[in-house]
């Protein structure tokens, strides 16, 4: 399905007017028609998404590269968008020390993901040095 | 079109609405109901928006996480 800029421009420009009308009324109602501004955004974009990892995908069998490489990086830019979702949020909402524990979380469990292509590189380098004496 | 747009306009429709009925009760001096009101009006809300969050991640896990 084709999905014009126009139209999630629009949506995000009603969504922060209606917002701050709501705002002054009731700040928390507010907020969720932030969060499901946010979440309409992000459902119009997945189909299209979805595209480019299959590309991506076929591109790496093409390649002969190891798919467990290629699904890492997947889902490490799964968490790194959905713990920006979520900071972003919490930040907008005022709660600045929660939204850096969703950041760190973020990074620590992106980190762990890694851990195997890290240990590859390692492995890798090592194998490149000469060995001493 | 994914998602239902008039989503948003029903939400805030129902805070100006909810908004409204909280001063009209205040100013009868029916403090409790009015607090009733807009707790009964943030559930409402907060529940079409939880519906729609669940609906982000288990997308979300769909297309990057492989799972479900």
């Amino acid at each position: 399905m084709q999905i014009d800029i126009v139209q999630i421009v629009g949506l995000g420009l009603i969504a922060t007017f209606l917002s701050l009308i709501v705002k002054e009324q009731k700040p928390t109602f507010a907020f969720l028609i932030v969060v499901f501004a946010g979440c309409a955004i992000f459902l119009y974009l997945v189909d299209q998404i979805y595209d480019i990892i299959r590309m991506i995908e076929k591109i790496a069998i093409n390649a002969n590269v190891n798919m467990v490489y290629v699904e890492t990086i997947l889902k490490i830019i799964g968490i790194a968008y959905i713990a920006e979702f979520g900071a972003q949020l919490t930040k907008d909402a005022g709660q600045g020390a929660i939204a850096s524990k969703i950041e760190l979380a973020g990074k620590i469990l992106i980190l762990v993901m890694a851990v195997p292509i890290l240990t590859v590189i390692i492995e890798t380098i090592l194998g490149l040095i000469p060995s001493m004496s | 079109m994914g998602v239902d747009v008039n989503v948003i306009f029903q939400i805030a429709g129902v805070g100006i609405v909810v908004a409204f009925l909280h001063t009209i009760l205040d100013q009868m001096g029916k403090k409790e109901y009015a607090q009733w009101v807009t707790l009964l009006g943030f559930i409402y809300i907060l529940f079409m928006v939880a519906t729609i969050v669940d609906d982000l991640f288990k997308k979300i896990k769909a297309v990057f996480l492989f799972q479900g």
